[in-house]
């Protein structure tokens, strides 16, 4: 089991350095600069230059790609060219946690209620319930987070009143229904369609129909014996699901102002600000890399009869 | 999106693996006759069918009968509600919203099909490649899957895509220069067909290796390799017919994947160029006026969300038509 994570985070390092390469690469190859004109904002060539020297931009690339990586390797990612006089690192713990909070919320809600979904969908196999369940899941997986959360905006928003349109006062505000519930609804659907799939793999098993034979009632089966078993496959893809909610919330974000590391990041990119885009790609890539690890170390956890040599 | 297609346990009995390859065609018409019949009996897949054919026969023939072109301005009538002269109303600039949103319903299919065949392409040669022939070959191209995987794959879209965005469009060309105008008569939609062709083809690719790996140990392969047949008459009259099943699924749910995609790199101004209208930039340009005029952005939401249900669902009644031992009873 040790030699097994060792060996996992071992290979995390390859990996993450591929990331790296492509990121920084593509960035440098890509036309355009951080200082270039832009109408509004004459730059003079000197201090273009000058910018340019103080930033390290006129060093020959693979020294620039070899002092980039030494200094994150140090958990130094940088000066941000956007806002000068702050770093990468200070501008990622003002706005990431704010995505954390938004992401982890969001799981919550699609856990907490996708998986009872699932399992009652599961059950009820083949009737109302779980058609309407079902058809219900399709909605959710096939509507776009940055759709949910402005059909959401115009309804209770605009229409009802009952919630601000944008902005963002903290998790526990009426501010944060909307992004949470149009950042969870995606993961909701999909946790519910593989709720009901392992539940119905289980629910057939011997073991539970000797519960049944016993006389047990129906939800006690299912809450006892048959949902420990059924959530297994359910684990995995949650993580895979908590890694794409925490990266993935720059649509939510955006459209209802969320002032968080995602929207951040789309505007990083569109102002050529590498620090910032190296410095969060690299992040949100260990986060996945950590997440799915986790998943898989959580299986052995749940199941028994899963061991890692 | 690989819980959907779980390669292993496809014990179809398929006879016509062994027989001469005169008679191949009759016996896997059978089969692919069998699985239309499941699809039909599908309601939920064949209405999908019959929207999404609908919406694309609309696409096509939609300015012969639009009264308004989808770029005419009318700063007279901006943001005009729903009436008899606009159905849908007008936009900031005065567009009419009917007409762009069946031109862009053109975009959101074209890309949905083109960028789903370049992906599946990628996809299925590198999966056949990595399980046919194994060793180093496999590893590598396995690795690089999965260090992409480890990839938040909308940020690797993003990058990939403002890179090609700036070599095909910019000021300052870069060495795709050559095709920087077919780029502009597409309106950005080829930056948006590369972008998507370089990092979405994992799925398929692990998918068909999967597949091949299975297959390839199979007593009809191994009966065809002792007599005599190469490895491309191997891959072509075995190894691909017999993956093609969960690749048409595969792709199937991997076209309403790419015009998501495309809709959300054109939401934050990557995608298409304006003014090509793009649903999901007509989404982006709604944001701006969502408190005063919400009209304008629930056309192309709703729109959106449809075609990418009628997929998702046309997707699923394809995979249990394909494969009736995955559908439990």
């Amino acid at each position: 089991m040790r030699g097994y994570v060792l060996r996992r985070l071992l290979a995390l390092i390859p990996t993450l350095l591929l990331i790296y390469t492509i990121v920084f690469f593509l960035m440098r190859a890509t036309p355009g600069g951080p200082w270039d004109e832009t109408g509004t904002r004459p730059v003079f060539p000197e201090v273009k230059a000058n910018l340019m020297k103080k930033y390290h931009l006129t060093d020959p690339l693979w020294k620039q790609y070899v002092d980039y990586l030494a200094g994150a390797l140090h958990g130094d990612l940088g000066p941000s060219y956007r806002q000068r006089g702050r770093t990468v690192n200070e501008i990622i713990a003002d706005f990431f946690p704010i995505s954390l909070r938004l992401g982890l919320a969001a799981m919550a809600v699609a856990i907490g209620c996708g998986v009872p979904l699932g399992f009652l969908a599961a059950v009820r196999q083949d009737t109302r319930v779980d058609r309407g369940l079902m058809f219900l899941a399709v909605i959710g997986i096939s509507t776009p987070s940055f759709v949910v959360a402005t059909v959401l905006i115009v309804v209770f928003g605009v229409y009802l009143r009952w919630v601000p349109t944008s902005g963002w006062a903290g998790l526990l505000s009426r501010q944060a229904l909307i992004p949470v519930f149009a950042l969870a609804l995606w993961p909701l659907a999909a946790v519910a369609r593989y709720a009901r799939s392992s539940m119905l793999d289980v629910i057939r098993a011997d073991y539970v129909r000797t519960a049944k034979a016993k006389g047990l009632r129906e939800l006690a089966i299912v809450v006892r014996h048959a949902a420990k078993n059924a959530l297994i496959p359910v684990v995995t893809i949650a993580g895979v699901y908590l890694a794409f909610v925490v990266t993935g919330s720059f649509y939510v974000e955006s459209v209802t102002g969320v002032p968080g590391l995602g929207r951040y990041l789309v505007l990083s990119i569109s102002a050529r600000d590498y620090p910032v885009i190296m410095g969060t790609t690299l992040l949100l890539a260990i986060i996945v890399m950590v997440v799915n690890l986790i998943v898989d170390l959580s299986y052995a956890l749940l199941d028994p009869r899963i061991r890692y040599e | 999106m690989s819980e959907r297609i779980s390669g292993e346990s496809r014990a179809r009995p398929q006879p016509q693996i062994v027989s001469p390859p005169g008679r191949r065609s009759s016996v896997s018409r059978g089969f692919w006759t069998d699985a239309w019949r499941r699809l039909v009996r599908n309601p939920l897949a064949m209405a999908s069918l019959s929207f999404l054919s609908f919406l694309a026969l609309l696409a096509v023939v939609a300015p012969v009968f639009l009264p308004y072109s989808h770029e005419k301005q009318d700063l007279l009538a901006l943001y005009a509600s729903p009436s008899a002269a606009h159905w849908l109303g007008t936009d900031h600039l005065g567009r009419d919203l009917l007409s762009r949103l069946l031109i862009g319903a053109r975009i959101s299919l074209t890309v949905g099909l083109v960028a789903e065949c370049i992906i599946i392409s990628i996809g299925t040669a590198l999966g056949l490649v990595a399980g046919y022939s194994g060793g180093w070959v496999d590893s590598l191209i396995m690795r690089v899957v999965d260090a992409l995987y480890a990839f938040p794959d909308l940020l690797l879209i993003i990058i990939v895509m403002s890179y090609l965005k700036a070599q095909l469009g910019g000021s300052t060309l870069g060495w795709l220069a050559p095709f920087a105008g077919m780029n502009k008569a597409l309106g950005g939609l080829l930056g948006v067909f590369i972008a998507l062709g370089l990092t979405s083809w994992l799925t398929t690719c692990r998918l068909v290796r999967g597949q091949v790996l299975s297959l390839r140990e199979r007593e009809y392969v191994e009966a065809a390799r002792a007599l005599g047949a190469g490895s491309g008459h191997v891959i072509r009259a075995h190894l691909l017919p017999n993956t093609l099943g969960p690749i048409l699924v595969a792709a199937t749910l991997g076209v309403p994947n790419a015009i998501l995609l495309e809709a959300s790199l054109s939401f934050i101004g990557l995608g298409v160029d304006p003014p090509m209208p793009s649903w999901g930039l007509m989404i982006s340009e709604g944001v701006q006026a969502v408190q005063s005029y919400p009209h304008v952005i629930l056309a192309p939401a709703i729109a959106v969300s449809l075609t990418l249900l009628a997929f998702n669902f046309l997707g699923d009644g394809l995979r249990d038509a394909l494969d009736p031992l995955l559908k439990r009873a």
